[in-house]
């Protein structure tokens, strides 16, 4: 079985800039995996291409075995995403989002589907509200519906829990746990908040300049680069990626 | 292509225009008070001209016919547009629709929008100015064919430079019935026109239907080719159009304009 998602070589040059450079990694079934880095470092570059709304300049991407370029509807139909600068129409009601979204990713027993997800994510109450008039919370709410309406194998979510409170980030989070453990689904998943990295993902990547710097266990990485946390070590990545770069090349 | 992903398309087309009297008036509006204007204009004409000849079915229904073209573009465009203002382009083609997938949704919606403006028209100049449709015989069918054909061609080129040159480009795609309508002789035969208007004029699908309806009117013998050069320019300009907005999607997808496309370019 291949895994859910495999990028290979993946470069993505806007005029003379590298956004990406070169990258390659997977990610596996039941694993959630964290895409972290300086704004700028081509996390969401990398996203909008898995996504198959920005050509790779060159590499491929595997959606569970499907090529994103060749074979794009089959591929993004076991994807799907949240992501906080992307809201679902704000002119349609949840009900309405849901059922639309769900018809374009062939979403079987939409209405039983849509009714789990509704009490799931405590959106019953709105299902005739517009989602323009929800608040950023909310609205965060109904793009993770949205997002796992077709129960995705491949989940993508950039900074996912940005605009929630603490309470409702934290059930968020467990809720996206439990689906990743009910699915045997996979997650990239961006975040700059390093304790949630922490608490969610298997493993994390660190993306500077286009380029994977480092990669590991999220508990066990900032010890291992002299650093006492994820936060730290995300901070020194930031502000001197290419000491870390001469130091993991050699 | 996938029925449901199709369906999705008009389902959002039907939801929003169900819940808005800004999209449901604008179907029908614009079309009604034409029909009104062109009706009393016809009818004026008609007191001053002692030819005997009747301007309801060469003046009216050339109007009746011209909007109907402008219905069915703008059916295109408004449902591509509400991507547009719903910023909504990353979320719709990061699904598994296609681009063949989102176009016939955009005809579709357009073929149920446009036939709303299109009852009302035939209503009023039926009922208020006595037009009768019989006048044309079988040749109205090919007619509207046509014309809804190129309409299609229009809605989906218009969508085009819209997607390629951001937002603001919309004020590009409102004028442009405006801009063919002196080529295609809606109000009179393209003989009027000099001849490098002419050139134009019988390039463009329209120009065979107005001409072609005058001469019914007109009692005159009607070239067999009309309909068939009208029909064919029409196919071919709506093919050149899906292939305009393939590329341009493409290229999008390729500079990332797609999931940048606030910021218009990226240039």
């Amino acid at each position: 079985m291949p895994n859910v998602l495999a990028a290979t070589h993946l470069s993505k040059i806007y005029g003379g800039m590298v956004a990406v450079d070169d990258i390659s990694f997977d990610v596996r079934r039941t694993e959630i995996v964290g895409l972290l880095g300086p704004n700028g470092a081509g996390k969401t570059t990398t996203i909008n291409m898995i996504l198959g709304v920005l050509a790779p300049s060159s590499g491929d991407i595997r959606i569970e075995g499907f090529d994103v370029a060749t074979r794009r509807s089959q591929a993004l139909q076991h994807a799907n995403f949240a992501a906080v600068y992307a809201p679902v129409p704000g002119n349609l009601t949840v009900q309405q989002n849901l059922v639309v979204f769900g018809l374009l990713y062939g979403v079987k027993n939409l209405a039983e589907r849509i009714s789990v997800l509704l009490e799931q994510f405590d959106l019953k109450k709105f299902r005739d509200t517009k989602c323009g008039v929800l608040s950023s919370g909310e609205q965060t709410r109904v793009s993770l519906a949205k997002a796992m309406l077709n129960s995705p194998q491949l989940l993508l979510l950039d900074e996912p829990t940005a605009s929630l409170d603490p309470a409702v980030g934290q059930d968020i989070r467990n809720k996206i746990k439990d689906f990743v453990t009910k699915t045997s689904a996979g997650v990239l998943w961006t975040s700059h908040n390093m304790y949630e990295v922490e608490e969610v993902c298997d493993r994390v990547l660190f993306l500077s300049r286009g380029k994977i710097l480092l990669e590991g266990d999220p508990k066990t990485l900032p010890r291992e680069h002299g650093k006492a946390t994820l936060e730290e070590l995300f901070i020194s990545i930031a502000r001197e990626p290419l000491t870390l770069e001469v130091r993991s090349a050699s | 292509m996938n029925p449901r992903h199709i369906a999705a398309i008009v389902l959002r087309e039907f939801y929003l225009v169900r819940g808005s009297l800004s999209r449901v008036v604008p179907l029908f509006a614009w079309a009604g008070i034409d029909i009104v204007l062109w009706g009393f204009i016809s009818r004026y004409l008609n007191t001053i001209t002692s030819s005997g000849f009747s301007f309801i079915p060469s003046l009216l229904g050339a109007v009746l016919l011209w909007d109907f073209l402008i219905r069915v573009m703008q059916g295109v465009t408004m449902t591509f547009f509400e991507d547009v203002w719903s910023r909504n382009f990353l979320n719709i083609f990061a699904t598994p629709l296609s681009i063949s997938e989102y176009l016939s949704g955009l005809v579709l919606s357009s073929i149920a929008t446009s036939s709303v403006g299109l009852l009302v028209m035939v209503l009023l100049a039926a009922t208020v100015f006595g037009l009768s449709f019989l006048v044309y015989g079988v040749m109205l069918v090919p007619f509207f064919l046509i014309l809804f054909v190129c309409g299609i061609a229009l809605g989906v080129l218009g969508s085009s430079l819209v997607l390629r040159l951001g937002p603001p480009a919309e004020w590009f795609v409102w004028p442009i019935p405006a801009i063919i309508s002196p080529f295609v002789g809606v109000f009179y035969p393209l003989a009027t026109l000099p001849p490098w208007m002419q050139y134009i004029g019988r390039a463009l699908p329209p120009s065979y239907v107005f001409e072609g309806m005058r001469a019914i009117v007109s009692r005159h013998p009607l070239p067999a080719y009309t309909a068939g050069v009208g029909a064919g320019l029409a196919v071919l300009y709506l093919l050149l159009a899906c292939w305009f907005f393939t590329r341009v999607y493409r290229h999008a997808v390729r500079t990332g304009l797609i999931a940048r496309y606030s910021a218009e370019t990226l240039s």
